[in-house]
């Protein structure tokens, strides 16, 4: 048991680097600014460990200095994070029947880049839900430190240093490529790319996600049954 | 801000933060999903990368403009060949830096 257990540690941490790697930059930057806003170390170890969502911490910290309301920073927050709504949901295809607690647990420390891992990661061998749950902890809490530290030495790290503000962009690059299946994977992500940006050009904020997301599996959806019944009509 | 009111923001936030995540979770992983909204819940993964990367690549985020000119763009290329190429995640994110860094030193 205790050896089953390290070697979940061992290749969760294997799966998880990158998302540190893209994490650390990220949350000591974060740090910086939630320090020039006038939020010490303590708020921000609050947030990091209460709000798990990078962006809308970012967000946050901008309307605060703006001076927005409580409801309206809330209320941004929570549209900027339904995507996540859409995650839980291709997760739980992968968790079935597991027990609350533990779902509750996985939940906390659920982002785009946990997800983006743990979906590419559980179409393949040897992979549990203890491993998926080591990916989410141990990002979790990179994500933690580094937005602390970041208050601290953020200061002191050159501005793209080694490229490191393309490792999360290179991580999704990859895992996009995992997710290309069949054809219909890959002509749903054509409609994705395509719908995404131009709601990124019409609307604001980021509703684009979900928006391009759920209309491209909708047109894949169609597309794969419209087929499927074309081939039924074919005579023999 | 006071820090009560500070505390009930953070508390605020989690709460529209993380019930996204656990209530899908809780209500699909017990049931057994309709045909259709497995196929569809098949087709999400592949859409939400592909809707998360395309802007990064083809405009400038800031504006909020097309831009087809960008480095994200000139290196996403060759990093997705290497990705479809050797599958590796590490060599991958390694591969992109790198090209990425080099981009800017070229680039500026």
């Amino acid at each position: 048991m205790a050896r089953g257990g390290m070697a979940t540690l061992r290749e969760g941490f294997g799966a998880a680097w990158p998302i540190c790697m893209g994490f650390i930059p990220i949350g000591l930057s974060f740090g910086v600014l939630a320090q020039k806003a006038g939020l010490g170390p303590l708020h921000v170890l609050l947030m990091s460990s209460l709000v798990f969502a990078g962006g809308s911490q970012f967000i946050a910290v901008a309307m605060l200095g703006s001076g927005a309301s409580l409801p309206a920073i809330v209320m941004t927050t929570f549209v900027v994070n339904l995507r996540h709504f859409l995650m839980g949901s291709a997760l739980a295809v992968q968790l079935p029947r597991v027990n609350r607690w533990f779902l509750a647990l996985f939940a906390y420390g659920l982002t785009d880049e946990s997800f983006a891992v743990n979906m590419a990661r559980f179409r393949g061998e040897g992979w549990d839900r203890w491993r998926a749950l080591t990916v989410n902890q141990i990002t979790n809490a990179t994500w933690i430190a580094s937005t602390v530290a970041g208050v601290y030495v953020g200061n002191l790290i050159p501005a793209g240093a080694f490229g490191i503000d393309y490792a999360l962009t290179a991580m999704f690059i990859c895992l996009f490529t995992f997710q290309l299946r069949e054809r219909i994977h890959v002509l749903t992500a054509l409609v994705a790319a395509g719908l995404s940006v131009l709601l990124f050009l019409l609307l604001p904020g980021n509703f684009y996600v979900i928006g391009a997301s759920c209309g491209a599996a909708t047109i894949g959806l169609v597309v794969k049954r419209l087929a499927k019944k074309g081939r039924h009509h074919v005579p023999a | 801000m006071s820090l009560p009111d500070y505390l009930l923001l953070m508390v605020g936030m989690g709460a529209v933060t993380y019930l996204p995540r656990f209530i899908p979770l809780a209500l699909l992983s017990r049931r057994q999903l309709p045909r259709w909204l497995a196929d569809w819940l098949d087709l999400v993964p592949a859409a939400i990368l592909s809707a998360i990367i395309a802007p990064i690549l083809f405009t400038a985020e800031k504006t909020r403009t097309l831009d087809l000119g960008r480095k994200e763009l000139l290196v996403a290329v060759p990093t997705l060949l290497f990705a479809l190429k050797t599958r590796s995640l590490a060599g991958t994110v390694i591969v992109g830096m790198g090209l990425y860094w080099l981009a800017g030193m070229v680039m500026g």
